[in-house]
């Protein structure tokens, strides 16, 4: 028998369990990105269309390195968690659960590629 | 008292259909998470030239002849237009947030001047890149 009052079970964290967490994520991660986007479409947009030498040159300076790798690792992010509301929407049961997962996988596979990347051609 | 009638009860129909008049609103929301997913393509792209150029010269000649071609370039094209319109929506989303503009009118102007933005953002890319 629970001692608990029914308020006392529903305030705090809602329907979803873990509150507005998942909300704050994306509003602290698009704002971040509303900075790092415009920089990354500047440095990547210019690397793009050099030889190999200028490309490795390019990401071999500290600026145009930090940015992407930034940009990869919150943009990544931010796609994984907003993705998840996507499919939280048209996807239910045990199919969701294994569609969140790959999205997480595929999120966090590129953000270990694009890291691999970037520091193999900074090194 | 137990819900008796769980799962059972009439629902609102689908956003999409003869039920709803497409509005700005609606639309303009749709077309955010619309273009926020499809960025995943042009990720894929960049994180593959990045690997490609770390690991050997011929790698990076394949994915940078693929990115440069007339198809990465309608790609990158679009997805521009995509992150320019997605980081409006996303304005719109954090002005919403902090409780600003919440009424219709001024969600629809925003809606317009996401599409004009993004467009004419589009277009200084491309002179600038």
């Amino acid at each position: 028998m629970s001692f608990r009052t029914d308020r006392q079970r529903a305030v705090g964290l809602g329907a979803a369990k873990s509150g507005p967490e998942h909300h704050w994520h994306m509003i602290t991660s698009s704002i971040a990105l509303l900075i790092l986007i415009p920089l990354f479409v500047l440095s990547f947009g210019n690397a793009l269309g050099g030889t190999y030498e200028e490309v490795l040159a390019t990401y071999s300076r500290p600026y145009p390195s930090i940015i992407a790798g930034l940009t990869l690792v919150v943009g990544l992010i931010h796609f994984k968690n907003g993705a998840q509301v996507l499919i939280e929407d048209y996807v239910g049961g045990l199919k969701r659960k294994f569609t969140i997962i790959a999205v997480n996988m595929m999120s966090y596979t590129l953000i270990a590629a694009g890291l691999f990347g970037l520091v193999k051609l900074a090194l | 008292m137990a819900d008796v009638n769980r799962g059972n009860r009439p629902l609102s129909p689908f956003m999409i259909g003869t039920y709803y008049r497409p509005q700005m609103t609606s639309m303009s929301s749709i077309l955010v998470r619309i273009t926020g997913n499809a960025l995943i393509v042009a990720t894929f792209m960049i994180v593959w030239w990045l690997v490609a150029a770390a690991v050997s010269p011929e790698c990076f000649a394949t994915a940078d002849a693929f990115l440069r071609s007339w198809f990465g370039d309608l790609v990158f094209f679009f997805s521009t237009w995509a992150l320019w319109y997605h980081l409006g929506g996303g304005l719109r989303h954090l002005a919403w947030d902090f409780g600003y503009c919440l009424n219709v009118e001024t969600s629809e102007k925003l809606g317009w001047a996401m599409l004009i933005g993004a467009t004419v953002l589009t277009f200084l890319t491309m002179i600038v890149t």
